[in-house]
């Protein structure tokens, strides 16, 4: 017993010893809420060196995880990053205040285009502030694949048993389906989301896993030979292993568009547009792609890239691509709710 | 033949431990890999351990962590061993419903004991450091009384009748007698409850206010892009340390112990 | 009589803690969206996916408890007959690796099962044809067993560490053999030990979802995967609230089973 307490005094005194670095507390703060990892934290001390205001910062793995902890009200957040249909389920709840962008020294920095994304979840891009963006698509080994991969077709069609990694989310899993059978992403047509999950059902017995963060690596180690990701992935997978190529396929696919917006419970919103401002900043936008390496609308950052990051599919979509791709929306609760089914049986068809 | 199972059963431990620490291995030999890719061996290097004594982040959220653990593993222990005593000492129908209260904690999904205790505590306390402490402490003490109770079981509870009969307190005869019996009882509790505390995500994830961050929200939050290479060293370092202190203790304080120990093994 | 009242401080946490949290989530799982009373989320466990996740939530845990026992209890038997004078110590080493983050043991795991991992590699030196567990529910048996064992061997070994060496000693001086000391002296007296230990394995397997998302390849559902899901994807907090409150009274109810036994063989234990 007596060894034990001695062994938790010395463990206490070193976490003392640890830190406790008093530093000057910041009159003023923001309560920040991003997704995990989608911030250089540099860049946030940074901010609080310039502006004196003080940063309390919250992650999210998924949106939905964000959206459960923001709705429970247990914490007053002034600025939010999610995702497109996140976004929009968000405004139309009432949720967030309008931004005046013009205003803003640095917001020009966002392409048009970007800007035109987003009325797909914010008509008057009154409220939201794009933030990164990207494509889903296929990652595979070239060295384990026959003939050009161009396709969705390749991950139905049979041709690479038991080494096929999906997407564990079923809007993604889903998404990609409808998009091969040339249906709308945001379908509510209950008979084309039908022929999907038959679809996915047949597809089953060929898929090696159905992983979220690690399907990445699964085929960086060789262990499949193409995974459904998002692009920003398919770029840090081709840096470790350098057989890796991204596609996105003819059929069309998915751009995601990961935007903020300055809720309603905001009450320093000059504060809360600074940061706003800050994050569009060239410099600052620059050290958070380097940070993260998906796609950035912030031009600024796009003219001074590498010509290589340029022509890199997976850091910036093609203007092809781009065409044929489709903003993900918010859908309706009913449809929702078939989606959970269809899903669920997925999940169950050839369970023990 | 006395000879042979003892190699037998030594073989078999030795698998035991081998089953428990085979990924441990694993993370200590990614915490020099120089790749940040889990999956790839970019070669040997030490600059991880080194990028860890410059992430602020880290140590922050290291210190949460061992203030929580050791914070909510100590509360639970006295909360849940008392608990336990009380326990045993009721009829059998109070028994019974206080044994299934204890385990609801670790019958519900934490995902459901996690946003559970959000919409709870949401109505009267800040979320905050205190707030994920709570929480803590409350998945932790049904470990502490499943650890203690089989200990209470076996124990010979005559003596603290006798001792109390003879006029000692309760206090009193609750330290001196009933406490000495149940020790190792309460230490793997203790253990354990600190193990579970060091290992939660999603309750912590629910009841944390902002900025609040432990190892594990900081680990599960660095999923999407790849586990930072500097967690792994920060896993080895820990691991290490952590032995070294309790070789070193166990022995020191168990020398006189030991001989008797060898004495005894070698007849 | 007043030990019981050491459990105040305690009565008053569970309460305030863990039973008003338990009733928040009660309410939602007796309500639809509208607020209104319903037992349809109670009974949805019914339905055929859900109660094929629960069967095969009740199989794995089933499994993982009884391999966990199987792995534990000679574990400790052989700790007890080396007599480790360090008790402490013992715990300790077989809790350090727990101290490691889940997440990252899991993931490592993850490493050592995969196609081209650790321990295909490893036969694969010795000529022997590689495995193909990765993804399959060998492999989310394994990661359990793993997560949950030192829950099993702790309490055993608690149990069998003290029981008296002078009864063992008088039941061999009286002809016992070794397997009847273990039958009548040693066995019984670790069952309240062996109890605690199941509990603290059966129950959170029955709930764990990450072990079936990570080993298991996403493709095996557990009702733990189901509960997650209405939760964190479906957003549908009234329908994950009500099939976390059915499963949480069925396993209470087997509990309550067992735990009517225990109370029962206290008094008989020794004999």
């Amino acid at each position: 017993m007596k060894k034990v307490i001695y062994a938790a005094a010395i463990l206490l005194f070193g976490i003392f010893a640890l830190g406790g670095c008093g530093k000057e507390e910041p009159k003023e703060y923001l309560t920040v809420f991003n997704y995990g990892e989608y911030m250089d934290p540099d860049v946030i001390d940074q901010f609080t060196e310039e502006t004196g205001i003080g940063i309390k910062y919250e992650e999210a793995l998924t949106p939905e995880e964000l959206y459960a902890k923001y709705s429970s009200g247990a914490i007053s957040y002034d600025l939010v990053c999610s995702s497109d249909y996140m976004i929009q389920r968000l405004i139309q709840e009432g949720e967030a205040q309008k931004v005046d962008f013009s205003s803003m020294e640095y917001a020009d920095n966002i392409g048009d285009r970007f800007w035109e994304f987003s009325r797909a979840f914010d008509p008057n891009n009154e409220y939201a502030l794009p933030y990164f963006y990207g494509t889903i698509g296929i990652l595979y080994d070239t060295t384990k694949v026959n003939g050009p991969i161009d396709s969705w077709g390749v991950l139905f069609d049979g041709s690479y048993k038991n080494d096929i990694i999906m997407q564990n989310s079923q809007r993604d899993t889903f998404m990609i389906t409808l998009k091969y059978l040339g249906y709308s992403l945001n379908t509510s047509d209950e008979g084309e989301l039908r022929e999907a999950q038959e679809l996915l059902i047949k597809q089953k017995p060929d898929v090696q896993a159905y992983l979220v963060d690690e399907a990445r690596d699964e085929v960086v180690a060789g262990n499949a030979a193409m995974a459904v990701v998002y692009s920003g992935e398919a770029y840090l997978g081709h840096e470790y292993n350098e057989n890796l190529a991204y596609v996105v396929p003819k059929e069309g696919s998915n751009v995601w568009i990961d935007s903020w917006i300055v809720t309603k419970n905001c009450k320093n919103i000059e504060a809360a547009q600074k940061f706003l401002d800050f994050l569009c900043r060239e410099d600052i936008a620059t050290k958070n792609f380097e940070y993260i390496y998906y796609s950035t609308p912030n031009e600024a950052v796009v003219a001074n890239m590498d010509e290589e990051l340029k022509n890199d599919p997976a850091i910036t979509p093609t203007e092809e691509d781009m065409r044929n791709c489709e903003v993900c929306t918010q859908i309706d609760e009913d449809v929702v709710t078939l989606y959970n089914e269809l899903w669920k049986e997925l999940k169950a068809d050839g369970g023990e | 033949m006395v000879r042979l199972k003892n190699v037998f059963m030594k073989c078999y431990l030795a698998l035991i431990l081998l089953f428990l620490y085979a990924p441990i291995f694993v993370l200590i030999v990614l915490s020099f890999n120089d790749s940040r890719s889990r999956v790839t061996w970019g070669g040997f290097t030490l600059r991880w351990y080194s990028a860890l004594f410059s992430n602020r982040q880290i140590l922050e959220a290291l210190r949460t962590t061992l203030f929580l653990g050791l914070g909510s593993a100590a509360i639970a222990t006295v909360i849940g061993t008392l608990g336990a005593v009380g326990i045993q000492a009721m009829r059998r129908r109070g028994y019974q419903i206080a044994m299934s209260v204890t385990n609801i904690p670790i019958l519900n999904a934490d995902i459901v004991t996690g946003i559970a205790m959000m919409l709870w505590f949401v109505r009267f306390i800040p979320l905050g450091f205190g707030s994920v402490l709570i929480a803590h402490i409350t998945f932790n003490i049904p470990y502490v009384i499943l650890s203690v109770m089989p200990k209470l079981k076996s124990l010979n509870l005559s003596i603290y009748e006798a001792a109390r009969d003879l006029g000692a307190g309760g206090v009193y005869a609750f330290f001196h007698i009933v406490l000495p019996q149940i020790g190792s009882g309460i230490l793997a509790g203790f253990f354990m409850a600190l193990t579970m505390s060091l290992d939660d995500f999603v309750i912590t994830y629910f009841t944390k206010g902002a900025g609040v961050n432990t190892l594990s929200t900081m680990i599960y939050g660095e999923i999407r892009k790849g586990i930072k290479p500097e967690m792994y060293a920060l896993s080895t370092l820990l691991f290490a340390v952590i032995f070294v202190i309790l070789l070193l203790f166990n022995l020191l304080s168990g020398k006189g112990k030991n001989t008797e120990d060898i004495i005894e093994r070698s007849r | 009589m007043k030990r019981k009242y050491l459990s105040t401080p305690y009565i008053i946490w569970v309460i305030g803690f863990t039973l008003f949290p338990l009733i928040t989530i009660a309410v939602s799982a007796f309500t639809n969206d509208d607020g209104a009373f319903t037992w349809d989320n109670i009974v949805a466990i019914s339905e055929p996916i859900n109660r094929q996740a629960l069967l095969f939530s009740l199989a794995i845990a089933f499994g993982c408890t009884l391999i966990c026992i199987l792995l534990a209890y000679p574990t400790a038997l052989f700790l007890k007959s080396f007599r480790f004078k360090r008790k402490g110590f013992t715990i300790f080493l077989l809790v350090l690796p727990m101290w490691m983050n889940f997440i990252l043991r899991i993931l490592a795991w993850q490493m050592i099962l995969s196609k081209n991992g650790i321990l295909n590699f490893i036969l694969g030196k010795f000529g022997l044809t590689p495995l193909a567990i990765s993804n399959t529910w060998i492999a989310l048996m394994i990661g359990m067993v793993y997560d949950f064992l030192p829950y099993m061997i702790l309490p055993i070994f608690n149990a069998i560490s003290d029981i008296d060496e002078d009864l063992i000693e008088a039941a061999r001086d009286l002809g016992a053999g070794s397997f009847t000391v273990f039958r009548k002296i040693i066995f019984p007296l670790s069952m309240p030990g062996m109890l605690s230990g199941v509990v603290m394995v059966f129950v959170p397997a029955m709930t764990s979802f990450v072990i079936a998302d990570i080993l298991g390849g996403g493709k095996l559902q557990l009702i733990g995967n189901i509960i997650e899901q209405e939760f964190m994807k479906s957003m549908n907090w009234h329908l994950g609230a009500g099939l976390s409150i059915s499963l949480m009274l069925l396993v209470l109810i087997g509990l309550a089973f067992t735990m009517r036994n225990d109370m029962e063989e206290k008094g008989t234990a020794i004999w």
